[in-house]
């Protein structure tokens, strides 16, 4: 595939926005400056944008627990996300989903996930939205190596292939559910999807031109209407599975040798397929996420709580037929 | 007006609001198949009309069935669902009840998921312990989903049409024993509001509250006492969630006594729930113990014998309100 230095730029942008806005979230956190869990997306950025960057503001993704770079790829506004993180009024979700639920309808994120396994079912029925809309959209589902084992995500590959939806399994393979290491060799989930009869390969899930490309098969097939297909991008997780897991049960040379060798960013800038990206040009969007990110966590934690009365609203559009 | 059974009324609904709304579908196990239209035949004649994009067979999945009819519904769709039997919630409640009923909370109020998920309720048929239960209290207790129950036809109807036209997500529960049951419908499209109850008779001695089926059974029993000089007065909520509270507690204001039937298992039933609302918040109306008339805390039994002595009788009925009556 040929790459226009625009798609080359706004790939190193998105990769390593997320990489710049985990790194400072991850501080905050620690600080006790943002509730709840984060789950960390370190090391798995080229898979995200690589997945994304095929699809626009009306494709839909289901993202998973580990989501905040799904989020970013897929255009969610950075300080509206920061906002939700720190559970504000006005944030993405108004601080009622937080980093697991994040949301963003207008962008086609149908949600972050905390139930492992519980989006594939719903992209399946944003596929079928656009299957019975016959608008040529198409649905992408997200899932861990560690969701690839639950029942909801082999019920979606079978709906998507018996309905023949516009959908794209995109596994991310970083070989740990939770804190227990994967039994499954890898290729052995895209075997699976590929079993159900949908094409499935897999790919190096560090090299963003790997992802790319068999996305861009991927996403090809289902705008023409031919059905879905399962993409197994293998790649390595830096971080626990959770902030504050220290990965006693890791080997640490193994997990310090995995965390230079899989990291998709500077894989990115040495491809030769970038040899004409300015270095002045890749500093100066550097310089940009960072005012970006300095300006949104500074906004973020600044910004009111949710109202007490936002405990009783958004249960329902209307319960009792108050405004009907 | 015609003389129409539950089952067509369904069916009518269903292909009135397909007509009206080319964002309606209809999905599930054996829903399309142009004989049947499902194992009762309540979606029969729909994919001869609406054609298989529209009313979509599936494989057997509830867990994908109900999550893609919710997923299709946060992006434009309003599709009605359908869980075969109620017992298969134990297979696919993940996606009811964190995914469906919390996507406009959690969202922010930036999501809105008009699904109607219609799945079939209750004993009588000798289908036994998997394909008889009422659950309906699990989904009334959950935040962000209604729950409907109609006990005739002309309520099918307007209730359906809706569930479908309401923009929250709907569990609609058709009881399987009822499906036959015929009264005067109107033959254009129409609707009834959810959490307005139906004042099946006026009376004075008694307040029953009854729901789906046990409406049919306490209407019997009520006539039944009539003629012993016994005036009840009959209330079906027709919604579970919400629930008319404000009916229940004018007609006990009125009668000081009240017997609830209920066929779902005795605790945490609607039936606890009607009388924890009268002791909350009617107390001082009440004249007598409360009585409630449900199925006991056991699975249905598949033999017919022992499933009549599980499902609430007309005698049984009857028998509660004689005993509040003479309290």
């Amino acid at each position: 595939m040929d790459y226009s230095t625009d798609t080359l730029y706004q790939a190193y942008r998105s990769m390593k926005l997320i990489r710049e806005f985990e790194e400072r979230i991850r501080a905050e956190y620690q600080r006790g400056k943002l509730p709840g869990f984060i789950h960390m997306y370190r090391n798995q950025e080229a898979i995200a944008v690589g997945a994304c960057m095929h699809l626009g503001d009306e494709d839909y993704i289901a993202s998973t627990h580990r989501g905040h770079g799904h989020c970013i790829a897929k255009g969610c506004d950075i300080e509206g996300m920061l906002l939700e993180l720190a559970c504000r009024a006005d944030g993405l979700c108004k601080g009622k989903g937080g980093s697991m639920h994040i949301a963003d309808m207008n962008k086609g994120m149908l949600g972050a996930n905390a139930i492992v396994g519980g989006g594939p079912p719903i992209a399946a029925g944003a596929a079928l939205t656009a299957r019975t809309l016959g608008n040529g959209k198409v649905s992408m589902a997200f899932i861990g190596d560690g969701a690839s084992d639950q029942g909801t995500v082999a019920e979606s590959l079978n709906l998507a292939v018996a309905l023949q939806l516009p959908m794209i399994f995109m596994y991310e393979n970083n070989h740990f559910a939770e804190f227990t290491k994967s039994y499954k060799p890898d290729g052995r989930i895209a075997e699976r999807a590929g079993a159900y009869g949908m094409p499935a390969v897999t790919v190096d899930g560090s090299d963003f031109f790997a992802v790319y490309e068999a996305v861009n098969d991927a996403v090809a097939r289902a705008r023409d209407g031919a059905g879905p297909s399962a993409i197994e991008a293998v790649a390595s997780r830096y971080y626990g599975h959770f902030e504050g897991d220290a990965q006693r049960y890791r080997d640490s040379a193994e997990l310090d040798a995995s965390r230079l060798s899989s990291d998709p960013l500077p894989r990115f800038l040495a491809d030769s397929r970038c040899e004409a990206l300015d270095d002045s040009k890749i500093e100066q969007i550097d310089a940009e996420i960072q005012d970006i990110l300095d300006a949104g966590v500074e906004r973020a934690l600044n910004a009111a709580e949710p109202a007490l009365d936002q405990l009783y609203a958004d249960v329902y559009v209307n319960y009792r037929g108050e405004s009907a | 007006m015609s003389k129409m059974s539950i089952r067509e009324a369904i069916n009518t609904a269903l292909s009135e609001e397909m007509e009206r709304d080319e964002r309606v579908i209809v999905m599930g196990e054996d829903v399309a198949n142009l004989d049947n239209g499902g194992v009762f035949g309540v979606t029969a004649g729909l994919a001869a009309k609406f054609g298989d994009l529209r009313v979509i067979d599936t494989p057997i999945t509830e867990s994908a069935i109900v999550g893609a009819a919710g997923g299709a519904a946060l992006t434009g769709l309003r599709p009605v669902a359908e869980l075969m039997f109620i017992d298969f919630l134990g297979v696919c409640l993940d996606q009811l009840m964190n995914q469906i009923a919390k996507f406009r909370y959690m969202f922010g109020g930036r999501a809105t998921t008009p699904v109607t998920i219609r799945t079939m309720i209750g004993a009588g048929t000798g289908s036994g312990p998997q394909h008889s239960a009422i659950l309906y209290p699990m989904l009334v207790a959950i935040p962000g989903l209604k729950v409907v129950a109609p006990s005739n036809a002309y309520d099918a109807k307007g209730l359906l049409a809706q569930a479908i036209r309401d923009d929250d997500p709907v569990v609609f529960c058709e009881h399987k024993a009822i499906y036959t049951e015929e009264c005067e419908v109107p033959d254009e499209p129409y609707t009834i509001p959810f959490g307005k109850a139906r004042i099946v008779r006026e009376g004075s001695d008694v307040t029953v509250v009854a729901f789906s089926r046990m409406v049919l059974l306490a209407e019997q029993a009520a006539d039944a006492l009539e003629k012993d000089g016994l005036s009840v007065e009959l209330i079906d909520p027709r919604t579970l969630s919400p629930l008319d509270d404000e009916a229940i507690l004018a007609s006990i204001a009125k009668t000081g006594r009240l017997v609830v039937v209920d066929e779902a298992n005795p605790y945490c039933s609607m039936a606890s729930e009607v009388a924890s609302l009268v002791v909350e918040q009617g107390f001082d109306y009440l004249d007598a113990p409360i009585r409630k008339v449900t199925a006991p805390h056991t699975p249905v039994p598949a033999s017919p014998s022992l499933e009549s002595a599980y499902v609430p009788s007309v005698a049984q009925i009857e028998a509660a309100i004689r005993g509040v009556a003479g309290y």
